[in-house]
């Protein structure tokens, strides 16, 4: 069971986007950064344990000719081994800042080349991947950017050419040394999967067909890949092969959100009918099979969640954003 | 966002304002004649072929201000007219309701579903008038086309581009109060009952599968809400029975139309975006708007027609009152032509804005309300 917290003022409501919400847990410094986009701005806060908001920052999208100001589409914070880098992503390009979103390290501009002018061109889908970061983008590519240590001397290193449709997330998992796992999986508008092996060459280990409905969020645990879909399901497949193992009603309207406490094998699903759930994923001692357990479901009324994400490694808080809401709603376990 | 929005932003618009209007014309005891050629009159404007040409043109949305514009003299293309608060609170109205039809549709797709009803509502409307039925049947073929081979996932996105175009738009409507579909802060509830949408399934279970694929196992759990299965699927076809009822007509003669304006409710995180956007009347918008209007065919009354006024509010002190008191945040400052030089489409579009104002009805009258009405004319 979970109670509400005190929840965080924002600046500006957050927009009706998936996975609109970022947070980044900074235990040792006894705060957290949490991002939100609120449409052509995003604002980036810290705040104390309790709830209390510190310091807080809004970022933009530099200006091109038009009208409208150009749409953010998600931020997401990126841990690297000897960084943490900020990553924006908009209908104009990709932005990286460091960690507190003070200084932009990188920027690189979408190329709408070859988009049919029937195409809205943006990049969505962002995660790290030892000192890679991936980003995802509507033709379906995923930019794979070499980082270094310090500096800006970002480097595109490698196109990933394993989608049709646009990007929708991506989700990593940490190799921990083990050589031919399975560690990216980058999904898609039409529900595919693909799940591949990071290095200095990204190789394509498997694909999961798509079914037609947006696979709007996707998480990595254990070799475990959780794929939250617009008609509300959670699917789990064993990453290695590609198996759907099982296969969850989770949801009776499109899934906006999936987040993982690794510490525990917690999954976090949110969507837009107000429920968040929260699950138990594990394997079988005797055969390694994929196991689920449903802990609870809350009710946030009348918010069509947007954003959630878990607060501490465990997994025994988490935190809400609902599309016109001008608060982070907070939940903790009791 | 979806460059795919517009057409489906102004066509249910254009559905929600025309409810309104007839709903008032009968509640103001227009007569039959004048009422049925008032919606012909924006009917037939608005489903102007050249026009049409123009809004299914892959585009990004434009400013909340230039959309409103666009209505104005869309509400103005016949014998009747609208003074400011009355024309304020039909698009409060309008952007309400589709806000409102928007967040509940059950998929993205169902949006589609939404605009059918409006349309076969509108077909309503002009029944009797078979070139009227023709337009609106080819912009009907038109959406079956373009919107018909879309994915679920470029739906997703027209919808999100939807709702962040709504974004921040708490005005409360009295209707959907008393229906206890919106909260007193302005937020709409959302349900935890009823169908599911169609694809999907009820919520509360879990399916295991061995690695052949087979099902070897099902739990249950507890969801939370009380849902049941989506009976059937709409119709995307140019007749049939769309099962959704978001986009039909939810005013009747006895279903006044009221609005609570309730600027609180706005935050300051509207404000401060204003700073940060550019010029609203930044070339873009005025071309698009010169492009969009361009196509509009204002009908010249003919001099022996008396033009009547029409008010969105019980008496015409409410209206005055309802002008005075709406709260700054809340004023569309309808763009104003003249503050904008050289550039050969703005004069175009001066010209056509021009043309609303030349349009004035003469004031001879049949009534002592028509009488009094046309002397508060001025736009």
């Amino acid at each position: 069971m979970f109670r509400r917290e005190r929840s965080i003022p924002l600046q500006g409501s957050a927009a009706a986007l998936c996975n609109n919400l970022s947070v980044l847990q900074m235990p040792t410094r006894n705060l957290t950064l949490f991002g939100v986009v609120h449409g052509p701005t995003a604002q980036v806060l810290s705040a104390a344990p309790d709830g209390a908001p510190l310091a807080q920052r809004q970022l933009h999208v530099s200006e091109r000719a038009g009208v409208s100001p150009p749409l953010i589409t998600q931020v997401h914070w990126c841990v690297l081994p000897f960084r943490v880098l900020l990553v924006l992503t908009s209908h104009q390009g990709i932005q990286m800042y460091e960690s507190d979103g003070s200084v932009m390290v990188y920027w690189h501009a979408l190329d709408s080349g070859d988009a049919a002018s029937v195409q809205a061109v943006f990049a969505r889908g962002i995660a790290a991947s030892g000192h890679f970061i991936c980003v995802g983008t509507w033709s379906g590519r995923v930019l794979v950017f070499d980082i270094p240590a310090k500096g800006p001397n970002v480097v595109l290193s490698e196109e990933l050419r394993g989608h049709q449709t646009p990007i929708t997330d991506i989700a990593t998992e940490p190799a921990q040394g083990q050589d031919g796992v399975a560690d990216v999986v980058t999904a898609d508008d039409s529900g595919s999967l693909c799940v591949w092996r990071s290095g200095p060459e990204f190789t394509l280990v498997t694909r999961i067909l798509g079914f037609g409905v947006p696979c709007s969020s996707v998480q990595l645990w254990q070799g475990i890949i959780a794929a939250g879909y617009g008609n509300g399901q959670v699917h789990l497949y064993e990453a290695s092969t590609g198996t759907l193992n099982i296969q969850i009603n989770a949801h009776a309207r499109a899934i906006c959100a999936l987040d993982l406490a690794p510490e525990v094998g917690k999954l976090l699903s949110a969507a837009e009918d107000t429920f968040v759930h929260i699950w138990k994923l594990s394997r079988s001692p005797e055969n390694g099979c994929i196991e689920v357990e449903h802990c609870c479901g809350e009710c946030v009324s009348d918010t069509q969640v947007c954003g959630a994400r878990f607060c501490d490694p465990s997994g025994s808080s988490f935190a809400v954003t609902g599309y016109d809401l001008t608060e982070i709603l907070r939940f903790s376990s009791v | 966002m979806s460059v795919r929005t517009l057409p489906l932003l102004f066509l249910n618009l254009g559905g929600e304002m025309l409810y309104i209007l007839d709903q008032r014309l009968r509640a103001q005891n227009i007569p039959g004649d004048k009422a049925r050629k008032v919606l012909n009159d924006i009917i037939s404007t608005m489903f102007n072929r050249k026009f049409m040409e123009e809004l299914f043109k892959p585009q990004e949305l434009y400013s909340k201000k230039a959309l409103r514009t666009i209505y104005d003299r869309l509400a103005h293309t016949s014998i009747m007219r609208l003074n400011q608060a009355s024309m304020d609170k039909l698009y409060d109205l309008m952007t309400m309701a589709f806000k409102y039809q928007v967040l509940l549709c059950p998929r993205p797709k169902d949006v589609l579903l939404v605009t059918f009803n409006h349309l076969d509502a509108i077909k309503g409307f002009i029944r009797d008038s078979p070139t009227i039925l023709h337009q609106v049947d080819e912009t009907f073929r038109q959406l079956i086309e373009v919107y018909g081979a879309l994915s679920a996932g470029e739906f997703q996105l027209i919808r999100q581009t939807l709702l962040i175009f709504f974004q921040d738009l708490h005005i409360r409507v009295s209707i959907f109060l008393k229906d206890r579909v919106q909260n007193s802060n302005g937020r709409f509830v959302l349900p935890v009952s009823g169908p599911v949408p169609w694809g999907t399934e009820v919520p509360g279970l879990i399916r295991i599968f061995n690695n052949q694929g087979e099902e070897v196992k099902k739990i249950e759990f507890k969801h939370g809400g009380n849902y049941v299965t989506a009976p059937k699927e709409g119709s995307f076809e140019l007749y049939g029975d769309r099962v959704l009822k978001l986009g039909t007509n939810m005013y009747s003669a006895h279903r006044p139309v009221e609005t609570h304006m309730s600027g609180a409710s706005k935050n300051l995180a509207s404000k401060a975006q204003k700073s940060i956007a550019p010029n609203p009347l930044a070339k873009e918008e005025l071309n698009f708007l010169a492009r969009l209007m361009g196509g509009m065919e204002i009908k010249k009354p003919s001099g022996t027609e008396p033009g009547f006024r029409l008010n969105l509010f019980t008496t015409d002190e409410e209206e005055e009152h309802a002008a005075l008191t709406r709260p700054e945040e809340l004023s569309y400052e309808v763009i104003n032509i003249q503050a904008v030089q050289d550039q050969q489409r703005n004069e175009e579009l001066a010209r056509i804005m021009g043309e609303l104002e030349i349009t004035e009805q003469p004031r001879q009258s049949t009534s002592k309300g028509d009488d009094l009405l046309a002397m508060m004319d001025e736009l």
